[in-house]
């Protein structure tokens, strides 16, 4: 008798039920769980209080990145600097004693391998496919690049999995997100998440697992794919899925923490039996072309704010939507913008080129290719390059990419969230604007008064370049790095 | 957790959509390792604008809040779920919630009430004047004028809540079940053990080269 056909998302939920109840929730087996030191201490904290032991240990891998500094963590002597911060270093220090005492295999700030989360487990080979991978954070859904079912979860969760190593959940319903065609001169991954984000709309995906599909994706690198997952959660979708291709097993083999001899085969053939099943059907199905998709950027506090760069801010007015149009009255107050300006005449301050989105080794590579030869602009205060990871920084360093940004006066920094989300000492000064590669444009996420423009990683070179938002198909050159 | 079967009394009227978890507790309130205290930073930046809600005295302590579609989103902070709790609300009123916010919020006894826009617009009306009562046995909003609300809540969590169970005792003792998982994964799908990589995996590895 044929099986009834099934998406990926639904084979690796039946792949993953500890029990079923009769509600239909279900005990869900969790086989990696990646820790940081903000979203963990209430945890470990509560283990402790309750006297259990962490379940899986090895299942788990815990790394610093939020509150890390990103200015030179040791001194000429190689001793480790102190953390200015005393509440910053009091999490970073709690972990440490956390991982310690519980047994969790720990990467620290002073290793080369530390870097954001989302960064190191799929470089480290922790995260793969078919897997349930967990994290104390929203950006988890990144590793759904390599087909794990992957997504964010709250302090009590962390608690739950520590203890368990499974969590309680009622199935998701599916949306298949399809990109076809092939993309355009100039556009990147960030384009086509902000492309999806402005037409799903931010609570577009909300009780949703996202499957992104078509020729853009297939044709896309596993970095680039990392980048549309990792946004998924802007579109309200806790996750976001890509089936595992030669590109993932390309992108996997040989990593230190992925499978290996034997492993690696039986793991591969079991790999290759998750993609979605002809004749599947999703609960909502959403279609773009790809040659719809030109550069694009935010130009209010909201994700879902996305304009091409060649376009102009929209006027409250053209929303039909009452409650939308007061909130985009509201967006252009905050972020100090007039209806009709177009896009490529709004100054900028501050760049940043980094986070769980665009911060690995392809990123920085597109940026610097626009900057090379070229300098920042006399109006830009702070351009920051912060690498995903130690491995990346060391890997762009061996490339000659931080001497291009250091002679086009960008800084280059260790690795970590950094300007991301005003946890740590890089932020955006109130009022001040930033081209920014970040994921989140919200109200004081770049710091209290801070206006972002959420960008991909050549479009924060070329404002920075420029000193405004920039269409970067202008500085781009027919040759070399853009084929 | 306390047993939550009705939560009774003021309600901030906000209505506002698309609250991010930045905006109900920013990034540097973050940087701690208890609970407790997150009422402080609570809507700090909406708290920096006059006349803001939080501060207007006639919702003082108002332990229902009601806001707009997509409420929670961004962040997975349960942070943000504390500082509601600090602040002492024990539900929350909105057409539509982010998925990890309801979890979080859940698990920390502020119930997530879903209505439709029209229920929620004239909430805000009522709120502006007099009470409501949400209550977990009946599923209902109610106000003072005879509007009646019905909601639906995932059953596990109603029973959780109404109950103050405390959910990783009750997943610990399926423990038979888990380990009888945990064995059929090591022959189906051995890889799932991390390999030589994770083990060697220990405080102050290899220094930065
Ligand atoms: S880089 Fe930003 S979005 Fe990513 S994990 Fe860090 S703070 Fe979160």
């Amino acid at each position: 008798m044929a099986s009834k056909p099934l998406t990926l998302y639904e084979k690796i939920w039946a792949d993953h039920v500890v029990e079923r109840r009769d509600d239909g929730t279900c005990l869900i087996y969790i086989d990696r769980h990646l820790v940081h030191e903000v979203t963990s201490p209430q945890a470990f904290a509560g283990l402790r209080a309750a006297g259990r032991p962490v379940r899986r240990p090895d299942l788990t891998l815990a790394v610093p990145d939020h509150n890390l500094p990103t200015t030179a963590r040791v001194d000429a002597q190689g001793h480790a600097l102190p953390i200015a911060d005393p509440a910053s270093a009091g999490q970073l220090s709690a972990l440490r004693a956390n991982v310690a005492e519980f047994h969790v295999p720990y990467i620290d700030a002073l290793d080369a391998r530390q870097g954001i989360v989302h960064v190191v487990g799929p470089e480290q080979g922790f995260t793969l496919p078919g897997t349930t991978l967990v994290c104390g954070d929203s950006h988890t859904s990144a590793h759904g690049a390599l087909g794990a079912l992957a997504f964010g979860i709250g302090t009590s969760e962390v608690e739950h999995v520590l203890a368990t190593q499974t969590l309680l959940l009622a199935p998701s319903k599916t949306m298949e997100v399809r990109v076809d065609g092939a993309l355009g001169f100039g556009v990147s991954p960030k384009d086509v998440v902000l492309a999806i984000i402005g037409k799903i709309g931010a609570a577009g995906g909300t009780g949703h697992v996202i499957e992104f599909t078509g020729e853009v994706i297939r044709a896309m690198s596993l970095e680039g794919r990392l980048t549309v997952s990792n946004m998924s959660i802007e579109g309200g979708a806790r996750s976001g899925l890509i089936a595992p291709d030669e590109t993932t097993f390309a992108y996997l083999k040989g990593r230190p923490m992925a499978p290996q001899g034997a492993d690696w085969d039986k793991a591969v053939a079991y790999w290759k039996t998750l993609p979605t099943d002809a004749g599947a059907t999703y609960d909502a199905v959403v279609r773009l072309s790809a040659s719809d998709i030109a550069p694009s950027l935010t130009w209010g506090t909201s994700p879902e704010d996305v304009v091409q760069i060649t376009g102009a801010v929209p006027d409250p007015d053209s929303f039909a939507d009452p409650s939308k149009r007061e909130a985009a009255r509201r967006s252009l107050d905050y972020m100090g913008l007039a209806a009709g300006t177009a896009m490529q005449d709004i100054g900028i301050e501050h760049v940043f080129i980094g986070s769980c989105t665009n911060s690995r080794i392809e990123d920085l590579r597109a940026a610097a290719a626009v900057v090379e030869g070229r300098h920042i602009a006399d109006r830009i205060r702070q351009a920051l390059v912060v690498p995903g990871s130690g491995l990346v920084k060391r890997q762009a360093e061996a490339e000659g990419l931080d001497r291009i940004f250091l002679e086009a006066g960008f800084e280059w920094r260790e690795p970590g969230c950094s300007m991301c989300l005003a946890m740590n000492p890089d932020k955006v000064p109130s009022g001040e604007r930033c081209a920014s590669t970040s994921n989140r444009n919200f109200v004081g996420r770049q710091g209290p008064g801070a206006r972002t423009h959420l960008v991909s990683p050549a479009m924060a070179a070329a404002a920075a370049v420029t000193g405004r938002l920039t269409d970067v198909r202008d500085l781009m050159t027919g040759g070399g790095h853009w084929g | 957790m306390e047993p939550v079967r009705q939560v009774e009394g003021r309600a901030y009227p906000w209505g506002a959509k698309n609250i991010d978890t930045d905006i109900i507790i920013p990034a540097h309130w973050l940087k701690t390792t208890t609970r407790e205290g997150m009422g402080k930073g609570a809507f700090e930046t909406v708290r920096a604008q006059p006349g803001n809600i939080f501060d207007d005295t006639r919702y003082a302590g108002a332990p229902v809040l009601i806001a707009g579609e997509n409420f929670g989103c961004g962040s997975s902070r349960e942070h943000a779920a504390w500082a509601l709790g600090d602040l002492g609300i024990r539900a929350v009123i909105a057409p539509s919630f982010s998925d990890i916010f309801s979890g979080n919020a859940f698990k920390n006894g502020i119930v997530t009430v879903v209505l439709p826009q029209e229920a929620v617009d004239r909430l805000v009306e009522v709120a502006k004047t007099d009470e409501i009562t949400v209550d977990l046995e009946t599923m209902t909003v109610t106000t003072p004028f005879q509007d009646r609300f019905a909601f639906e809540l995932d059953p596990f969590r109603r029973q959780c809540l109404l109950e103050g169970l405390d959910e990783i005792g009750m997943t610990l003792a399926r423990d038979t079940a888990i380990s009888k998982y945990e064995s059929a994964v090591v022959d189906a799908r051995p890889w799932i053990a991390v390999g030589g990589g994770n083990e060697g995996t220990v405080l102050e590895g290899a220094g930065r080269t």
